[in-house]
């Protein structure tokens, strides 16, 4: 399953409908996509940064809709084919009962086992041997020493190596750091600065897409909520962006483009929009949120959350044949689920409950805004440190098969719901490792 | 959300008893305490939820001065750096009897701002800011004295206070700690901390340039609900446990165990200060609401002591919270007698003085050397409080069958 099958039938008609409809709200209101600010608007846009929160958005929010959630998304990535696909092909891919009907490759939990083998019962784990009943001789205290040495030493490749069995809290904002290979140097904060001249100076019409967000999500979270503020930093400059646009090259998205009133169709007259490419959908800033909780420099934060974009969160909105690729993911949940669950797979599906509908909203967050913060960043550490997105998918099985006996009982997709609403008390090592290594396949 | 009220209901062999006569145990008001508690007889195993003369602790102008004798009395016994510990109270006077002790310091330090605080009242009530003596003038006038006027309800007297412009932001903002701290005795002083609690955020961002905006400087929920940026949903508090982690993850766990040890001391030493005071009469025990804010050098700094926390719920995180508080101290105060007395943990309270230090299970060292007493205490700390009550019950009972 090639790149360019899916460019053509997934992703480039996704593109387009999205730019419909950033474009239509754009006309239905009249307003610009973007414009250049006014100088007294400059000024007190420069006064309130530190407090955007606080500002009443000039423009009347109710009137823009997100311009597109995830279950849009995945009603798209339900109907995607592969038109060069025969049905003989693959024996297991017909019986594959699940939503996503494109036969991409996915590892299997034997697969798992070796590729995530540092999360096995026999390592330690933090997130695992730091409860309160471990005594902190055991594991943690050599685990902290040597984390400290890794940084000591600077050394980017251990530290990935070292984080795969979870990051101490003191040490995490470096490590991540390290491992993304970010150093704020002169350079960069000067960038960062420009970008906020750059928000300054124009106003574009994604910034009250942001700002609804931003409103909508993360404000309403009862612990993100503090962090308000850092979000509109982060984001307003983020669509700015110019050099995102270089992760394009190894996307198979594109990023839209707008033309110059009148020039429609000549490419010379052609920009890209937003600047850095990226329209953001209703749940966006919750990829940054949880940063905020380890970075209080905006120009640190800026860099941390830029790179984790342009490494791991774009694959999860994006259509791709990438392992990582928000497609693949969707394969693997619903693959182990009808593999290793089989009689909870039947069950859900009969009843109207697809699984994928549920979880997907988990995945395409990264589970941010579901997990307890401190069991987000242990989850996230482990994205880091296999540079692999693969363990959302196995995440969400495993969350499945943790509430199966209860999921068993349900008779309904609200009801199902319902028993998967709240996440929030879970711990994710425990799980991941009973699933992947505790339970009999 | 009454937490209260669906804690005394559900607690198994409890009834509700609307006979005067009758009580055994009575979560009750300060204004009853004050009017009936010296003339109401109560059998040995009688409790009631206040002491006779909290407001010794509870009442700001009390309060400072039970502290400043008390450090007084340390700094005769003990020496400079003893006393020292009890700095954790922003220099205040009590108007108008201070009044010109507090001038004398006002000029030693110009510009600085100063906050006035109603001694009585409570929610964040009648408070305001200043940083000139203009402001205050009124005081002046008033020259009646304050001795007279124990526990009636006063004329309006009032404290001033050296307002902490340095506070702790977090995501900008200004935010204080509620804590909980249970005292079943203070003859002698037995003390026990709760694990939860929560910060309390203010709603807009921390700036001094506004001093006229209460919404900005107290962070009480009662004030911020009024403010008009103010969300029902957000909730504005954090769990301690959240905070703790927080700070961890910026500071480190050294600066952490320190600042959290410096809180152990606020809580202990306020308690001292008090303890020959209060009538320490074996039917009381009181769960009083600790208000601390802490500052950019990581300093806490002792707000004030509240006898009657709030109780109510503002969301579910909050019910469970104030729920499982109100449990616990039901468990302590042990009407079943199920209790051997030797417990150092009940469910999500660790006892923290008896008569003495409590030293944790583990004998572990105090990090910061600094001399402070190394407390049983695990304020923001995983609270499984319903596996350890379930382990502590078991074992209590297994204890009641085999005769010793």
């Amino acid at each position: 399953m090639t790149l360019t099958v899916l460019r053509s039938t997934g992703q480039g008609s996704w593109e387009r409908r999205i730019l419909k409809s950033l474009n239509s709200m754009c006309t239905e209101l009249s307003i610009p996509l973007a414009r250049k600010r006014p100088v007294g608007e400059q000024k007190e846009l420069l006064n309130k940064w530190n407090e955007m929160g606080t500002d009443e958005p000039v423009l009347d929010l109710s009137l823009f809709r997100p311009v597109y959630a995830p279950k849009d998304f995945l009603e798209v990535l339900i109907n995607l084919r592969n038109p060069n696909y025969e049905n003989g092909d693959s024996h297991s891919f017909r019986t594959h009962l699940g939503l996503i009907q494109v036969p991409l490759k996915v590892k299997d939990i034997p697969e798992l086992k070796e590729f995530f083998v540092e999360l096995g019962l026999t390592a330690g784990q933090l997130g695992v041997d730091d409860s309160t009943q471990v005594p902190p001789e055991l594991f943690e205290n050599e685990h902290v020493r040597i984390g400290q040495k890794v940084l000591s030493e600077q050394d980017s490749a251990a530290a990935q190596q070292y984080i795969r069995q979870g990051s101490p809290t003191a040490l995490r904002a470096e490590l991540w750091a390290l491992i993304l290979n970010i150093s704020s140097q002169p350079e960069d904060i000067l960038y960062y600065e420009q970008l906020k001249t750059n928000v300054i100076q124009h106003d574009l019409l994604v910034d009250s897409l942001i700002y609804k967000d931003v409103k909508l999500t993360a404000s309403n979270d009862d612990y993100y909520f503090v962090f308000e503020d850092y979000l509109y930093q982060v984001l307003l400059c983020f669509s700015r962006d110019t050099s995102v646009l270089g992760h394009f090259a190894y996307s198979s998205a594109s990023p839209p483009k707008s033309y110059i009133r009148g020039k429609l169709g000549l490419e010379e007259y052609a920009v890209f929009y937003p600047p850095n490419g990226v329209i953001p959908f209703h749940g966006f800033s919750m990829y940054v949120a949880p940063l905020c909780f380890l970075y209080h420099e905006p120009s640190k934060l800026y860099q941390i959350f830029r790179e984790m974009y342009v490494r791991f969160f774009f694959r999860l909105h994006s259509i791709s044949s990438h392992p990582s690729g928000i497609v693949s993911l969707c394969l693997l949940f619903e693959t182990l689920l009808q593999t290793y669950l089989p009689q909870l797979f039947y069950h859900l599906r009969e009843i109207g409950a697809q699984p994928l509908r549920i979880s997907f909203k988990w995945m395409v967050r990264a589970f941010s805004g579901y997990l307890a913060t401190d069991q987000l960043l242990l989850l996230w550490d482990r994205i880091l440190g296999y540079n692999s997105l693969e363990i959302l998918a196995v995440l969400a099985a495993a969350v499945f098969a943790f509430r199966a006996v209860n999921l068993m009982e349900v008779t309904s997709l609200a009801a199902a719901e319902a028993v998967l609403a709240d996440l929030s008390t879970l711990k994710v090592m425990p799980l991941l490792q009973i699933f992947l290594f505790a339970t009999v396949t | 959300m009454n937490t209260l009220m669906d804690v005394l209901h559900h607690r198994p062999g409890w009834v509700e008893v609307k006979d005067e006569g009758e009580w055994d145990f009575y979560w009750c008001d300060v204004s009853w305490l004050r009017e009936n508690f010296d003339h109401t007889y109560m059998d040995e195993h009688v409790r009631i939820s206040h002491f006779r003369n909290h407001y010794e602790l509870t009442r700001k102008n009390y309060m400072v001065k039970n502290l400043k004798r008390f450090r007084k009395q340390l700094e005769r016994e003990a020496g400079k750096l003893e006393a020292a510990k009890c700095d954790f109270f922003p220099k205040t006077f009590e108007m108008p009897c201070e009044y010109h002790l507090f001038v004398e310091e006002f000029r030693k330090n110009p510009g600085i701002t100063w906050i006035m605080k109603p001694v009585a009242r409570s929610q964040g009530k009648g408070i305001f800011l200043f940083r000139r003596l203009k402001d205050i003038m009124d005081w002046k006038k008033d020259t009646r004295s304050s001795d007279d006027q124990k526990d009636d309800i006063p004329v309006e007297s009032y404290v001033a206070q050296r307002y902490i412009e340095n506070p702790y932001l977090i995501g900008g903002r200004k935010f204080d700690l509620r804590v909980y701290v249970l005292v079943m005795s203070y003859m002698p002083l037995r003390a026990w901390l709760y694990r939860d609690g929560f910060a309390r955020f203010s709603n807009t961002r921390f700036t001094l340039n506004s001093i006229d905006d209460q919404y900005v400087h107290l962070t009480n929920v009662a004030v911020q609900k009024t403010s008009p940026d103010y969300h029902p949903k957000k909730g504005c508090k954090w769990m301690l446990q959240r905070f703790r982690q927080y700070l961890a993850s910026k500071h480190g766990p050294e600066a952490v165990e320190t600042l959290f040890s410096d809180m152990d001391n606020i809580f202990i030493r306020s308690l001292q200060s008090v303890q020959k005071v209060i009538i320490s009469d074996k039917h009381c025990f009181e769960l009083y609401g600790y208000d601390i804010l802490i500052d950019q050098d990581l300093k806490p700094w002792l707000l004030e002591v509240n006898a009657s926390p709030s109780l109510t719920a503002s969301s579910q995180e909050d019910y469970e919270l104030k729920t499982s508080l109100l449990e616990d101290t039901l468990h302590v105060v042990d009407m079943e007698a199920r209790l051997t007395g030797r417990e150092k943990r009940v469910g999500g309270f660790d006892l923290m003085w008896n008569d003495g230090p409590v030293s944790r299970e583990d004998g572990a060292h105090d990090l910061s050397g600094m001399g402070n007493f190394v407390t049983n205490t695990h304020l923001g700390c995983v609270n499984d409080r319903k596996k350890q009550l379930r382990q502590l019950f078991r074992s209590l009972q297994g204890q009641k069958k085999t005769p010793n």
